[in-house]
């Protein structure tokens, strides 16, 4: 059936009106040039803050022995937890039989690939010797959490690059006849990765078996990336680590986070690349629908965490929950759980919300919300150990962040928008033959 | 060359030449002869020698144990390399289970342990191997001194959590930090319950010396910047048969340390050596923390029957030095 559907007339003539939609925005015209110029010199002058850190040792930063962990680990944490969408928008809601996901799948990719690539080198640089990278593969020992989350990281990257690229094949064979006045290099590049392919009706039922075992494998793998990173803080005996239900909690914080980042996305690729027939309102609406599930999931497992220790008060858990609701860390505790979570839940339940520009708005601020409540998740527990902190500096007791450390922590978010932008802009963004063929479906099954 | 005018007519000249090369390979033959044979001679001296000096021979007590006799002059002085040094450094002495006994009715914050054990593994003032704490568990019990060194776990968070085996467990009870092997993720200091580590964040103190020093790891010396360092156990003293530094540092006969096997302990301070279980059952010993299933090897006897008062005395403001 699907042969004949994509050897149709019809299909062509749609596939002919998509291309031109989506390949339009493929090329380097100056705004790329100026916006790649400009995250390309950003992120040069944070690497030279690196090189500050490289050189004189962690010590640049507000990390001491009390608080050993800080803003990278928090910032890793995020970025394993945003990349975790792709496995949701294609994996879950696609196998699912959610057909409006498809013009997003690839967006929901790119944020994936991008996000998880950038994870693996943000871990790096809070490591006090860098160099000794190797050491992790001559040497790892398979007891630590470090080397299955290092092992499970790397594995999503790899899906996801082909989760990405697979499905691109044929819209690069497609694009490859329409890329006039296009650089030569480009041309050629469409013309190697799109391995020759001919459209034959055995190449599309490979294909799509391929992806569906994709998609199916990349399940377990994101479950396990998420979970993985989250027993870096449940094994130990810390409070406020110490949980059991580190796991889900993380996973379901993972969905919110990435679907924030995937709506803010298509919106600015609904405006900048002019996709409003593609990423319609509908999608928004279809999004804020998910957003308000995840975030409802992910305000359960908040409850259970914080009420459940928070009722007991153990000795240990009180301290670190008092700091929480009531000490220095409340203003930022509540603001997050407030603004990032309760607020847009209640607002997003109206439809008049759910459309594309409140929708980036409540996004933006999840999102941001997101990253803080990384930082209280890591850093907090870490200020009152088991033993009174005595006998050291001031600045061995208190954790301040300094500026070398948040240009560190910038320069993931500008190589992030790097990947994001080379991604959007050399490929086409918008699944062209699979959008076309969902149409034709549809407008068969109408007639 | 007059070879080559052989073939043609024989002249006078080739005559000469001929009979005072003749006479020039013989001196040469009497010459070689006579070096030979000198040569020989020599050497059938040399072995003469060499045969002598078997004789003097020394007794050596090897590594297991065994007694043998080596020829004087083969013996040398035995400097470890560091494949040598790492070697035995992690392995650990055999038969040997070391403990700590900590008796905190003794203890009135002398901090000589902790300076002890600062001078011994370069480390600054407030870098600490051991610290000692002011501890205070409710409003009604009175407040304490507590000196806080690793507690050598026998089920050591650190150790599992370890990527690359940089710190790990040896056969007498020791936890080791191998700072050659370190890559500095710091996941051994959100492991420990006990905040026993610390992290090169700088450069580490330089003590004259440390360059040109082969890197132990039963001392920890040279310290690496972006690796961990903590306490030994003065691992380097007890290959020495020595307490350690801090425990013969203590001038208040807090510390008693010794080996489980042979379930005796001796006071740092006094010298006075007691039976271990004896010592824990008559003041009731307790380890830090155990519900945590961590079993430290390090037992504390409770702060009853003080010898002194509790005085803090003024406190010290500890300033960063970079």
């Amino acid at each position: 059936m699907t042969g004949s559907v994509l050897s149709s007339g019809q299909y062509n003539k749609k596939l002919d009106s998509i291309a031109a939609d989506i390949l339009k925005n493929v090329g380097l015209n100056k705004g790329f040039i100026v916006w790649m110029g400009f995250l390309v010199i950003a992120f040069g002058a944070c690497i030279f803050a690196y090189t500050i850190q490289l050189r004189k040792g962690l010590g640049v930063t507000g990390l001491r022995d009390i608080t050993s962990w800080g803003m990278y680990i928090a910032n890793f944490v995020f970025f394993v937890a945003t990349s975790l969408v792709g496995m949701l928008i294609s994996c879950v809601l696609g196998l699912a039989g959610a057909k409006w996901v498809k013009p997003i799948g690839r967006i929901a990719e790119i944020i994936a690939v991008a996000f998880a690539a950038v994870a693996g080198l943000v871990i790096v640089s809070d490591m006090g010797r860098p160099d000794r990278l190797p050491y992790v593969f001559i040497f790892g020992r398979v007891q630590s959490p470090i080397l299955w989350d290092v092992s499970v990281v790397t594995t999503y990257f790899v899906l996801s690059l082909l989760l990405w690229f697979l499905p691109m094949i044929p819209d690069l064979a497609i694009a490859r006849t329409r890329l006039a006045n296009r650089p030569e290099f480009l041309i050629k590049a469409y013309e190697i990765l799109s391995f020759k392919w001919i459209h034959h009706e055995t190449q599309y039922k490979i294909l799509k078996q391929a992806v569906r075992i994709l998609l199916i494998l990349v399940i377990p793998t994101a479950f396990a990336i998420h979970t993985v990173t989250s027993w870096l803080f449940a094994f130990t005996p810390r409070a406020g680590w110490d949980s059991t239900i580190f796991g889900p909690y993380f996973v379901s914080g993972a969905f919110v986070s990435g679907t924030a980042a995937v709506i803010i996305a298509m919106y600015f690729f609904r405006v900048n690349y002019n996709l409003k027939n593609y990423l319609t309102t509908d999608h928004f609406e279809k999004m804020g629908r998910v957003l308000i599930l995840v975030s409802v999931l992910y305000l359960y497992f908040n409850l259970n965490e914080f009420f459940v220790p928070g009722y007991k008060m153990k000795t240990q858990d009180a301290i670190h929950l008092k700091e929480l609701f009531t000490g220095g860390h409340a203003l930022l505790f509540w603001g997050v759980q407030l603004c990032g979570l309760i607020i847009p839940v209640f607002l997003m339940l109206f439809r008049s919300i759910r459309r594309p520009t409140p929708m980036l708005i409540i996004s933006l601020i999840m999102l941001i919300s997101a990253w803080l409540k990384r930082f209280l998740i890591v850093v907090p527990p870490q200020a009152h150990p088991y033993l009174p902190v005595q006998n050291f500096p001031v600045e061995w007791i208190v954790y301040k962040p300094t500026l070398i450390e948040t240009l560190v922590t910038a320069a993931s978010f500008l190589l992030v928008l790097i990947i994001v932008t080379i991604l959007s802009k050399l490929f086409p963004v918008i699944p062209i033959w699979e959008v076309a063929e969902d149409e034709i479906k549809k407008e068969n099954k109408e007639v | 060359m007059p070879l080559k005018k052989k073939s043609s007519e024989k002249t006078k000249i080739d005559e000469i030449l001929e009979s005072s090369r003749r006479d020039f390979l013989k001196k040469v033959g009497i010459v070689g002869a006579a070096s030979v044979a000198g040569g020989a001679a020599i050497y059938a001296g040399y072995r003469f020698e060499k045969s002598k000096n078997n004789a003097d021979t020394i007794k050596v007590l090897t590594e297991d144990n065994r007694l043998v006799e080596i020829p004087k002059d083969q013996v040398k002085d035995f400097k470890p390399d560091l494949k040598a040094l790492q070697t035995r450094g992690r392995e650990g002495i055999q038969g040997r289970k070391w403990i700590w006994v900590i008796d905190l009715s003794k203890c009135r914050n002398a901090r000589k342990c902790v300076e002890a054990c600062q001078e011994a593994h370069h480390l600054r003032p407030y870098e600490y191997h051991i610290n000692t704490l002011v501890m205070k568990e409710s409003v009604n019990t009175p407040a304490y001194f507590m000196p806080k060194p690793c507690q050598h776990c026998d089920n050591p968070p650190c150790v599992s959590v370890c990527p690359v085996d940089a710190t790990f467990k040896r056969q007498d009870g020791v936890v080791l930090i191998d700072n050659e092997r370190c890559i500095g993720c710091r996941f051994c200091m959100a492991a420990c319950p006990y905040s026993a580590r610390t992290f090169h964040w700088h450069e580490p103190l330089v003590v004259e010396g440390d360059k040109d020093q082969e890197y132990n790891v039963e001392l920890n010396l040279p310290q690496k910047k972006g690796t961990i360092t903590k306490c030994l156990m003065s691992s380097d003293r007890l290959r020495e048969n020595k307490l350690p530094y801090c425990v013969s540092a203590c001038p208040n006969g807090v510390y008693y340390f010794g080996d489980e096997n042979e379930n005796a302990v001796t006071n740092g301070t006094t010298k006075e050596t007691v039976n271990l279980k004896e010592l824990l059952e008559k003041n009731g010993g307790y380890r830090l923390m155990a519900e945590l299933g961590t079993k430290p090897r390090v037992y504390y006897l409770p702060p009853k029957n003080r010898l002194f008062d509790f005085k803090q005395g003024p406190e010290t403001e500890y300033k960063e030095i970079t």
